[in-house]
């Protein structure tokens, strides 16, 4: 008798331990301009670069021509650009994205920004590094089409092109890995971290008003919105894997996701978590483009899913109200740094 | 689920009396193992727990032994018995910079 009530008091324990620390995260926080426990929604100011692909202006300019440059494409008219627009939140406002004549591919094109701060690109997560998946792309024969051999020919036989490896890359040559190296270089310049959302983190109280405020509070509450459990700080993304319950995951055949690079049961139908930072700027949303607005995707997760086969566990119904819908929608708006001036590169010709 | 936590204390302590094979536990916290390396002898059991107020699903690979343990929420654990020699590299479906390996000896 006594040893049962020693149990039972361990196991009393135990549950209370769990479920105090389960509410502690959301109730730690104080939702009070520049409060000590918010700052780790605060992105780095630079983010992170591989030893043997360090920042300098060269490299940036010469990825900077090459992003924009749609001689790339194996048509001679499609850049990395065309798909990863910044007039569009560097992504194409398409469902899914156009690939090699104009065909429609599966998934959407992921937005650019602050993709220096993930582990993992695409949407299955395929590529480990920017510069890996800067020449994906181009040698998927649905999407650009490259041909390196006439691509390389083109850029050592343009001087100016010659000038800008040498000086941006001296020694490494022209060639697949010096342009992979010089994309991405430039794409870890595409960083959003200076919202209003971070102004009130970093104490502007004026920077958010009371209602954007209730919104990041439903946000961060896994009892309400629920939202912080997968897009969470500070880049508003886990980095990780999950299947949401589109539509689209009943089609017959559809789209397996992460499956295909985790042969696991719950990556069936699992695509990556992407950031919110800047998302009002790169409808429409979802990998398969099917949330129009940011309304329409907090809708989706309101309801739990449409199809709730080998949903993520991760996922829940939520309770919100149209006015709490509101809040959230009007915070995930003050996620969007103001945009910064952008001058686009004269190609080289010659 | 009292009777169920109950039930594997008192396995724990009967397997702890009569069998030589260890036992470790690997938390999941923050989305984080406990250990990056945990040294292990084959026949000993590792208990995955999740602390984390969301889900893990750990998973291994590796061509020394495979496992899915699915997914299971915080408070909860998963074991995992080992009967090979070998590097196991283990993951998280869900969160893929969540990475450990246990070296397995004889």
């Amino acid at each position: 008798m006594k040893n049962k009530a020693i149990l039972l008091a361990i196991i009393c324990c135990l549950l209370n331990y769990h479920s105090f620390s389960f509410a502690a995260e959301y109730q730690d926080l104080t939702f009070k301009a520049g409060h000590a426990s918010l700052q780790d929604w605060l992105l780095p100011d630079a983010p992170p670069y591989p030893e043997n692909n360090q920042p300098s202006e060269a490299r940036v300019a010469l990825g900077k021509m090459l992003f924009f440059d749609p001689r790339i494409g194996g048509d001679g008219n499609m850049s990395c650009a065309s798909c990863h627009n910044p007039l569009l939140g560097w992504s194409d406002a398409l469902p899914t994205a156009k690939g090699f004549k104009s065909q429609i591919l599966g998934r959407a094109s992921p937005v650019i920004t602050n993709t220096a701060f993930n582990s993992l690109q695409m949407w299955d997560g395929r590529k480990k590094t920017l510069e890996d998946q800067a020449i994906g792309p181009m040698e998927a024969s649905v999407e650009m089409q490259t041909n390196f051999t006439d691509l390389l020919n083109l850029l050592n036989h343009t001087e100016d092109y010659q000038a800008a490896f040498e000086k941006a890359y001296p020694g490494e040559g022209v060639n697949k890995n010096t342009v992979a190296k010089a994309i991405a270089n430039f794409e870890r310049t595409i960083i959003s971290n200076n919202s209003p959302f971070d102004q009130w983190v970093k104490g502007d109280k004026s920077a958010l008003t009371e209602q954007e405020i209730t919104g990041f509070k439903l946000f961060v509450n896994p009892e309400k919105g629920n939202c912080e459990v997968c897009h969470s700080a500070p880049n508003f993304t886990d980095n990780g894997f999950h299947n949401i319950g589109l539509a689209s995951w009943g089609d017959e055949n559809p789209d397996v996701g992460r499956y295909s690079e985790r042969p696991l049961g719950l990556m069936k139908g699992a695509f990556k978590t992407p950031t919110l930072r800047d998302a009002s700027l790169s409808a429409p949303y979802f990998h398969d483009g099917s949330s129009s607005s940011l309304e329409q995707a907090v809708d989706h997760y309101v309801i739990g899913g449409v199809v709730k086969t080998n949903l993520s566990p991760n996922m829940k119904k939520s309770n919100l109200d149209d006015s709490e819908k509101a809040a959230l929608v009007a915070f995930l708006k003050k996620l969007t740094s103001p945009q910064k001036h952008f001058v686009m590169p004269i190609l080289p010709t010659k | 689920m009292i009777k169920e936590i109950a039930g594997g204390l008192l396995g724990t302590l009967i397997l702890g009396s009569t069998v030589s094979a260890e036992e470790f536990t690997l938390a999941q916290k923050n989305k984080a193992f406990s250990q990056d390396v945990l040294k292990v002898k084959v026949g000993d059991t590792v208990n995955f727990r999740n602390d984390d107020n969301f889900f893990h699903n750990v998973f291994s690979l590796s061509d020394a032994q495979f496992f899915d343990l699915g997914s299971f929420p915080q408070g909860q654990s998963k074991p995992v018995t080992f009967d090979t020699a070998g590097t196991i590299e283990v993951e998280c479906a869900i969160h893929p910079e969540m990475q450990m390996v246990i070296e397995v000896s004889e």
